[in-house]
């Protein structure tokens, strides 16, 4: 169901404002969601100001600066910092995207920083994706076959390899699942952008021998049909991914198999 | 599929749901999703409004000059200009949807471009209906 505003533990109250290191000339505030499980408090958002002169120039660099200098108590995932991971997925000036490859000069200031929209918060930038994982689990993505094997690998020609480009990239960061306010409404049955172009990988790989039941499986008006094609997914996907042209082509394989 | 709980804290709290509408940059795309959805849900109003004025005209003179009455209101002008321009902005935005339905139109220029010609399109059209319907009665009353 559509939901406007936070429910009563989730809505966000004004934090501290973190001391400035001495001597900094050149520095950049940003605004960052805080949640402490173990404080009783509500949602806050705190302010630090970054020395740029001291800091890389990413948004993560920020962060690690941060949590390094001034507060380390702040919470966040991080992992590769070159955008293979997805681990520092979040919400950044608006938008979703990986922290370790957007620039902090690309963002209007103050900066502001949030969890992943809508779900809930493991603590401060860390949200819960249990749910977003099992979606993926769900669509059974492996290799399914019927024929027996054949003796050395499953070959494909270099054609059909070509029709996974554009899906294979994905990194199952959330970016796009979590921009999505059909997400937001029906994340317990709509799957989900990354969900359904990982689903779509599969249905046009040209090894796989389960396509009509993949198919069958997302015939459902909500794990499928919720995509309003609100185009939120694409525009957020750091990879430069179309999750939303990869849904389009589930719906109309479903409709083609009817005529 | 049931949806995943998140596990409590140690403390037994609720987890608190990360801000989502409240925090998230317009896209063009999405706002117009929400503007087809009203315009939908205003076409309702405005067929009740169709069907009172092909009810009346069928009822006789008397029940027709309380729909005339009421459409020459500034109120009722603005009623059925708002109707005019949401029966034909949720006209192109179906259309639009089709397109994208038949998996033309999805690259990023493309489906702005269809997104903003939605919006001009339907201010357009709207327009020149009125200018239109304003001649047919030979002018303003």
């Amino acid at each position: 169901m559509v939901e406007i505003t936070l429910p009563k533990n989730s809505r966000v109250t004004e934090g501290k404002t973190w001391p400035r290191t001495s001597h900094a000339t050149n520095l950049t505030e940003f605004k960052i969601y805080r949640w402490n499980p173990d404080d009783g408090a509500n949602p806050h958002i705190d302010t630090y100001y970054v020395d740029r002169d001291d800091c890389g120039p990413m948004v993560l660099d920020a962060l690690i600066w941060i949590k390094n200098n001034v507060d380390p108590t702040l919470t966040f995932r991080r992992s590769c910092r070159e955008g293979v991971c997805g681990s520092c997925a979040m919400n950044i000036d608006g938008t979703n995207t990986l922290a370790c490859t957007k620039a902090i000069d690309d963002n209007k200031t103050p900066l502001k920083v949030y969890p992943l929209p809508h779900q809930p918060v493991v603590k401060d930038l860390v949200p819960d994706l249990k749910n977003f994982y099992a979606q993926y689990a769900s669509i059974e993505p492996w290799l399914h076959t019927v024929t027996p094997a054949p003796e050395k690998e499953w070959k494909q020609s270099h054609e059909d390899r070509t029709k996974l480009d554009g899906m294979y990239e994905c990194i199952l960061c959330a970016c796009c699942s979590t921009s999505c306010p059909s997400y937001w409404w029906n994340s317990d049955r709509y799957l989900g952008p990354a969900a359904l172009l990982q689903a779509n990988r599969w249905v046009q790989d040209s090894r796989d021998e389960a396509t009509g039941e993949r198919l069958d499986n997302l015939e459902d008006p909500f794990r499928l049909y919720r995509c309003h094609t609100i185009m939120n997914c694409s525009k957020a996907c750091p990879k430069g991914l179309n999750p939303a042209k990869e849904i389009a082509t589930l719906k109309k394989a479903l409709v083609d198999r009817q005529v | 599929m049931a949806e995943l709980k998140a596990e409590p804290t140690a403390g037994g709290r609720p987890r608190p749901i990360s801000p989502h509408l409240q925090i998230y940059r317009p896209m063009l795309t999405m706002v117009m999703s929400i503007v087809h959805r009203i315009t939908g849900a205003a076409l309702y109003f405005g067929t009740l409004l169709l069907a009172w004025w092909l009810i009346s005209a069928a009822s006789g003179p008397n029940a027709y000059a309380n729909v005339e009455w009421f459409m020459d209101t500034l109120v009722g002008r603005v009623v059925l200009f708002g109707y005019t321009w949401s029966l034909l902005h949720h006209t192109l935005g179906g259309i639009r949807h089709l397109i994208w339905d038949t998996l033309h139109g999805l690259e990023p220029a493309d489906r702005e471009m269809l997104t903003v010609a939605t919006l001009v399109g339907s201010i357009a059209l709207t327009v020149v209906v009125w200018v239109i319907g304003y001649l047919a009665m030979g002018g303003p009353r």
